[in-house]
């Protein structure tokens, strides 16, 4: 009984229905894009996905960008910084290893 | 056309980027516009974000100073960090800055259950959930990177299982209980779960075995991308939930790509069965093995037909892999076919070892892959192994109590002479003993990679 009303609010608290839509669509579309990749790109696959995830720096700005208080301005603003890492390091050295494949053809 | 549309427009664009560009990285010839296309896509999100979001009460992002200050700290280390490292040391840079992300996600948890306090189930579970899911990636990559490194030695027992098992419902459980109560522990529990996590996250990683790293950072890699989707519920944000979302199954099944190249079960590696098994193959006691010069070997090289050069994460520790192509050219102007045998796994990641021989500049032709290669071997005149060990090792196939036995692997016992260059005898990363360093047709030559590798192509050279 309570999970169930667990379940209920968990589900009224978002936009619901889009939202499991989106889910659902993305994990099938993640297993399709990845599926029959040689595996001499797996390594920079991984560093692009990882790259990808960065996405989680939108969170971040959102936090900074409505915080007050001083714990909230000191890590929203290193969560920042860690997020950017993530997606300008994440990128470049995807970057950098497709390079050395380019050089040959 | 409103903010909101044209943040929701630069959403529609930044998730279109990632799965294009994703698409993208799975093919040579258009994996470097991929990784471009969602770069873009990536920065047109984030300054979407920064110029047009607005929170409930209609707000617009405040704070600019801090964020543009943090994106700039955070471009220039990046940048450079991800310049400077070496090829060698990718494995450990993608497990570093996933972290980064992981450790990000979780900041974003703690934050938001400071200021708004939210008081309903889904709000306290969704924040509670990622900043978990956060944390254990950030502390379990962490660790990962240091294993790679070779600062930390894998530790773990049968009893350090059973305690992670009920350690991390223990975390599961209590993440359930303080969504639902929200006096429970008050402000505390969000530090009790991040610290629990963070043990959690160390545990996880720490009995797996090194040779097992590139397969926990492709998962842990994944954990990072559900975080920043729960990132996405919490917000109602399209990009992060499909960015997340994407990554996290994306990532899960190149996991298990990469376990099937090991031919070993996800289950397996995360139990730590390598690190942990008793077996080191064979006694090789009382077996001798035979040595060779690097004059008789560049003898036998150049009036080879036909010689195979099998590379291991030895030639790319000692980076060789110039040199290494040094030494193909020589022979090649002999009139030796040359070619390099690629097992999936070899280097330290799948693929690495093929970033890292077309760094320098061995054509892509020349690279064969393990299926490719291996019925060739028998009229293979001379196999030359540079640092490699457990990818062909014949008990992979002979010895059922090994416990690499099911490991498909490059069948070099199969060629006509077989040299073997390794700095000495230690074992390979799955720490047993090769059968194939005491085969009748092995020679061993014991150097570094590198300078050996100098020294045949000069004595090629004299031939």
């Amino acid at each position: 009984m309570i999970l169930l009303e667990a379940t209920g609010a968990f589900l009224k608290t978002l936009d619901t229905w889009d939202v499991i839509y989106i889910l659902i669509l993305a994990a099938f579309l993640g297993v399709e894009v990845i599926s029959n990749v040689p595996a001499i790109l797996h390594t920079p696959l991984m560093s692009g996905a990882n790259a990808i995830h960065g996405v989680v720096i939108i969170g971040s700005i959102i936090v900074m960008g409505h915080a007050d208080s001083t714990l909230a301005l000191v890590l929203g603003f290193l969560a920042v910084i860690l997020g950017t890492l993530n997606v300008v390091g994440g990128f470049v050295v995807t970057n950098r290893m497709l390079q050395m494949f380019k050089k040959k053809k | 056309m409103s903010n909101l549309d044209i943040l929701k427009l630069c959403y529609l664009l930044g998730s279109l980027s990632f799965i294009v560009g994703l698409k993208m990285l799975g093919k040579p010839d258009t994996a470097k516009k991929g990784n471009f296309y969602a770069g873009i896509g990536m920065a047109i999100a984030i300054l979407g974000t920064i110029f047009f979001h607005q929170n409930g009460e209609g707000e617009k992002i405040g704070n600019l100073a801090w964020i543009f200050g943090g994106i700039a700290i955070g471009t220039i280390v990046g940048y450079l960090a991800a310049m400077k490292v070496k090829m060698t040391q990718m494995p450990q840079m993608v497990s570093l800055f996933n972290g980064m992300g992981g450790a990000c996600a979780a900041l974003i948890g703690i934050v938001e259950m400071d200021t708004h306090h939210p008081e309903a189930f889904g709000e306290r579970f969704i924040i509670f959930l990622g900043l978990m899911i956060g944390t254990i990636s950030f502390a379990g990559s962490m660790i990962a990177y240091g294993k790679l490194e070779g600062k930390i030695k894998d530790v773990g027992s049968k009893f350090q299982q059973i305690f992670n098992n009920t350690f991390i419902f223990a975390i599961i459980a209590l993440v359930g209980y303080a969504s639902y109560d929200v006096e429970f522990m008050s402000s505390n529990v969000i530090w009790i779960i991040f610290g629990a996590s963070l043990i959690y996250g160390v545990l996880f990683v720490m009995p797996i075995g090194g040779a097992d790293m590139p397969v926990v950072i492709s998962l842990l890699n994944s954990f990072t991308g559900v975080a920043a989707a729960f990132g996405g519920f919490l917000y109602d944000n399209q990009v992060m939930l499909t960015g997340g979302i994407l990554v996290g199954s994306a990532g899960t099944i190149l996991t298990v790509l990469m376990c099937k190249a090991m031919n070993r079960s996800l289950w397996n590696v995360i139990i730590g069965a390598f690190s942990t098994s008793t077996s080191t193959g064979k006694s090789t006691e009382g077996l001798s093995i035979r040595e060779i010069n690097a004059t008789d070997t560049a003898i036998l090289c150049a009036y080879a037909q036909k010689v195979t050069i099998i590379p291991g994460y030895g030639l790319a520790v000692a980076q060789a892999q110039h040199t290494c192509h040094e030494f193909e050219k020589v022979l090649e102007e002999k009139g030796v076919e040359v070619n390099f045998a690629i097992h999936p796994v070899a280097g330290r990641m799948p693929g690495h070892m093929n970033v890292l021989l077309a760094e320098a500049d061995v054509s892509y032709d020349k690279l064969k892959e393990m299926d490719d290669i291996n019925p060739q071997l028998p009229n293979t005149d001379v196999v030359i192994v540079i640092g490699a060990n457990d990818v062909v090792n014949p008990a992979a196939e002979t010895d059922p109590g090994s416990p690499i036995y099911g490991m498909p692997i490059i069948k070099a016992n199969t060629a006509k002479n077989i040299i073997v260059m390794k700095r000495s005898m230690a074992k390979g990363y799955a720490g047993i003993e090769n059968e194939l360093f005491y085969d009748s047709k092995t020679r061993m030559l014991f150097g570094d990679a590198k300078a050996m590798l100098e020294k045949l192509i000069a004595e090629v050279k004299a031939v």
